[in-house]
């Protein structure tokens, strides 16, 4: 057996991979990281299919033991990382030894990091994925997030590209941004002025943010329907309770709700949010579902045409 | 088509998802509806489909923006709704869910008997006489919506809802019923206990029920139920 020690599972650590998909119809959810770009990033640095299992580091405070020589990578928010006390760059992948001490610290700006292994972690698949959702308790180790003594098994080849992502690259997880939503579902229960109420006003993301939803705080939004017949919930669907405070239903999403939805946030968008901590403040743009396409299919084409730095 | 599909309204849900809503009512024949969509996009759409979410009167299509764009999905729907049929169709599957009601399995039972002015015995045959259609699987993974509960025996959701609601608890809540998929919170009325699981990621299939199934539950006695690996697990 060769692979990582836990010794700390930091505040929130879960396996991860790009998530669950075709599974809807008895009611399992997708999971996969919150920050779709940081993770296949972090794969990408140390050369694996952008789909590897990694883990999603919420907040920071992991502590691992190395058993194998690998390279690893941490990217995604600020967290300082450490190997044998030494604080190393992010976004680059670092060769490790048997016996090294890896510590990611407690994030100083962004709320998601991902640490890949050349290789990746030997994860159990469960309808098809490794990706942790603690709601369900499927996934990662039992449906869990790491715990104390968990290992994590892996068996890095010997011969290991590694590569770091210029710093113009990297992105930048400052709070106050305007995230992009595509009007939907049941846009036409909030009248004209219900919807400029909700697309000029500034909402706080509250301490209810979890990997099932971010709830958010504001101006009370009201659409004419209290509730509708229980019907598909996509990712990034913006629904609004009773009491009129936004909902935007994240990777753990239940799979089906009755609430009134105003629309949709953009996956890149919804990325950007899930960096951020309570308190952050949001506001949101009105966008087409054609322009909300085409940002898509950019996205992807830059990412592939961003060429990383071999690193030693 | 007649004037129901041309109901028929096709809506923006998210970046890669439409939601096609077929009708605003629980009614086996929108569901028919649903379901017959969902095998006719699956071919229609494969290789371009991620994922899709049948409901009571909806369906979710969830697509790849690298293989295809609302605008194609849109057309594809399009030709899909011209192909259905209006029957109520009986293509789910007939599935039996042994049942032990009892004030010990159900601890709603009596309130709910009450409430509905009728005896325990009254709202047990009620229950087991019904033939469900399943409308939707979601909330939790296995947990199948069945309609509808005769309007004598619905009851809204407790004021309170549980903190831990057992495996396997049946369930009623307005005019939908339930079986309990595993441990877990709840707010529907407990009336009685199903030895069948209803999800086990271990099994093949993972569920016993399916979108557009029929179901019916059939009353056992104590002594049947733990004969069939039925347990009555804890109930806060």
């Amino acid at each position: 057996m060769s692979g990582f020690k836990v010794v700390q599972p930091g505040l929130m650590t879960l396996i991860q991979d790009a998530g669950r998909f075709g599974h809807h119809r008895i009611g399992l959810t997708t999971g996969g990281p919150l920050d779709a770009l940081a993770f296949k990033w972090a794969n990408r640095l140390v050369d694996n299919p952008v789909n590897t299992t990694a883990l999603e580091i919420s907040f920071g405070g992991l502590v691992l033991l190395a058993e194998t020589d690998a390279q690893i990578v941490l990217a995604g928010a600020q967290m300082p990382l450490k190997i044998n006390g030494v604080e190393q760059d992010r976004w680059h992948a670092h060769r490790i030894k048997a016996g090294d001490k890896i510590e990611v610290g407690f994030s100083a700006q962004g709320a998601r990091a991902y640490l890949a292994v050349s290789g990746g972690f030997q994860v159990e698949h469960s309808f098809s994925s490794s990706a942790t959702v603690t709601r369900e308790g499927i996934g990662g180790f039992t449906g869990e997030k790491l715990k104390q003594g968990d290992y994590l098994n892996c068996t890095p080849p010997v011969q290991h590209k590694g590569y770091r992502l210029p710093e113009t690259h990297r992105p930048d997880y400052s709070d106050n941004v305007t995230l992009r939503v595509i009007p939907g579902y049941q846009q036409q229960a909030f009248s004209d002025y219900q919807k400029r109420l909700f697309f000029s006003s500034e909402y706080k993301v509250t301490d209810r943010a979890d990997r099932m939803g971010y709830r958010l705080a504001g101006p009370e939004v009201k659409p004419s329907l209290d509730g509708i017949l229980s019907e598909g919930i996509c990712h990034g669907a913006i629904q609004i309770p009773a009491d009129g405070q936004p909902i935007v239903l994240l990777n753990d999403r239940q799979t089906i709700g009755g609430y009134p939805k105003i629309g949709s946030m953009i996956a890149l968008d919804t990325a950007r949010m899930a960096q951020m901590l309570p308190g952050s403040r949001i506001s949101f743009d009105e966008i087409s579902i054609d322009d909300a396409h085409n940002l898509h299919c950019l996205a992807h084409i830059r990412f592939n045409n961003t060429e990383p730095e071999p690193v030693d | 088509m007649n004037t129901e599909t041309n109901n028929i309204r096709v809506e923006i849900a998210g970046e890669n998802a439409l939601i096609i809503y077929f009708g605003d009512k629980t009614d086996p024949r929108v569901s028919s509806q649903v379901q017959q969509a969902v095998t006719i996009l699956e071919t229609e759409l494969n290789g371009k489909l991620i994922d899709m979410v049948p409901s009571y009167a909806s369906l979710l299509v969830i697509y790849d923006q690298l293989a295809t764009d609302h605008l194609e999905v849109r057309r594809c729907i399009r030709e899909v709704l011209s192909k259905l049929d209006d029957n109520e169709g009986s293509e789910g599957n007939l599935v039996i869910l042994p049942a032990y009601y009892s004030t010990e399995s159900g601890p709603d039972l009596e309130a709910l008997a009450q409430r509905a002015d009728l005896s325990i015995e009254e709202v047990i045959k009620i229950h087991s006489e019904m033939e469900y259609r399943v409308y939707a699987i979601g909330f939790a993974p296995g947990f199948a919506y069945l309609g509808e509960v005769d309007a004598r025996i619905a009851a809204p959701r407790l004021a309170t809802p549980r903190t831990k609601v057992p495996r396997g608890a049946i369930a009623i809540a307005d005019r939908q019923t339930a079986v309990y998929p595993a441990v877990s919170p709840g707010g529907w009325n407990l009336i009685g206990l199903c030895p069948t699981r209803m999800f086990d990621p271990k099994a093949e299939p993972t569920m016993p029920v399916q979108v557009g199934d029929r179901v019916r539950f059939n009353p056992i006695s104590r002594e049947e139920f733990f004969a069939q690996g039925g347990e009555l697990g804890e109930i806060r």
